[in-house]
């Protein structure tokens, strides 16, 4: 019974670091986890990345593993607005609620997509360091699709099937990655051209 | 709108594109060329029976366990022409063109491997 409402939750946020009962009239100790602002906010962009996971589980595909990956588009946003860190944060919390809401958490199809973020991650810090005046969102995003595949061929490979026929393959999950990457980086442009620039926090790339 | 999303791709976009392109095109070329193969070795009964050249046509009759199996070579492909097997699978499988490609007649224990100048491995086990 931790009818913990927004009106709490917002205390929550001012009265950082202080455990607050739920009601006097309870006896059993509720758990409280404080939350802030950001926290809210990671957790608002992660629940778009989720629907556009969703979503995109409707489309049909040629071959098992060749998706857009459209929630993509958000990490790419957040990794230009708010860093890094944001991104890693929605990209895996997308990945395990994903699983959840899917119902393969820790099954194979949980690790490839745990494997293909964490690369695509690893890709990320390295490509947010190239000059933002000559590459854009477009260039982070075709990194970060081959290393999102390179992540899932490694998992395939070394875990479910481990035959070297899977090479074949290799070359059409790459197409799809830099086609794929190419429109991703677009649409993630695209938007952030169009939305206000926030004021807490400056744009990082002005296009 | 193609005008629209092409103002968004910056110089480098365009440079880490190329790259990604040309990327894909090695891995393609280097992961999908079959070697071609230019000769074919016909097993019976565990041993190698005879290794035939691809460059000349012609048929070879392979005694086996059941009966004669009947190998063909024409135009740089090799083939299982008849078998005495029940289910024909060597027969179906048909030509064979590319170094690596087996074609196994397991009843009558005959098979054709076909091999380029150099063998990818050395032995197969099933």
């Amino acid at each position: 019974m931790t009818a913990s409402t927004t009106d709490d939750q917002d205390q929550g946020e001012r009265e950082k670091g202080k455990r607050t009962s739920s009601g006097p009239d309870l006896p059993c100790t509720s758990i409280r986890l404080d939350t802030t602002a950001e926290d809210h906010h990671i957790a608002r962009m992660a629940a778009v990345a989720l629907g556009l996971t969703i979503l995109e589980s409707a489309i049909p595909s040629p071959l098992p593993g060749v998706k857009p990956g459209l929630a993509n588009i958000v990490t790419l946003i957040v990794l230009a607005r708010y860093g890094w860190r944001t991104a890693a944060w929605v990209s895996l919390l997308r990945v395990v609620a994903g699983s959840l809401l899917f119902g393969n958490f820790l099954a194979p199809g949980f690790f490839l997509s745990l494997s293909g973020a964490v690369l695509s991650l690893l890709a990320l810090a390295c490509a947010q360091h190239l000059p933002t005046r000559w590459f854009g969102p477009v260039s982070h995003s075709i990194y970060a699709a081959f290393a999102h595949i390179t992540g899932q061929m490694l998992v395939v490979y070394l875990w479910l099937i481990p035959h070297a026929g899977i090479a074949y393959l290799i070359p059409i999950f790459a197409t799809a990655a830099l086609v794929f990457g190419t429109v991703n980086g677009l649409v993630a442009a695209r938007f952030m051209d169009n939305a206000e620039i926030p004021d807490n926090k400056p744009i990082e790339n002005p296009t | 709108m193609l005008a629209s999303a092409i103002q968004h791709i910056k110089p480098g976009d365009w440079l880490t594109l190329l790259l990604g392109s040309l990327f894909v095109a090695m891995l393609a070329s280097s992961l999908w060329s079959g070697d071609l193969a230019d000769k074919a070795i016909i097993r019976s009964g565990g041993k190698i029976f005879r290794e035939a050249p691809l460059s000349r046509d012609q048929q070879i009759d392979v005694p086996g366990r059941l009966g004669i199996s009947v190998v063909s070579i024409k135009q740089h492909k090799a083939r299982i022409a008849s078998d005495p097997s029940p289910r024909q699978y060597c027969v179906r499988q048909g030509w064979l063109q590319q170094a690596g490609e087996i074609a196994l007649c397991l009843p009558n224990q005959v098979s054709i491997e076909l091999v380029g100048s150099r063998k990818k491995y050395d032995s197969l086990n099933y």
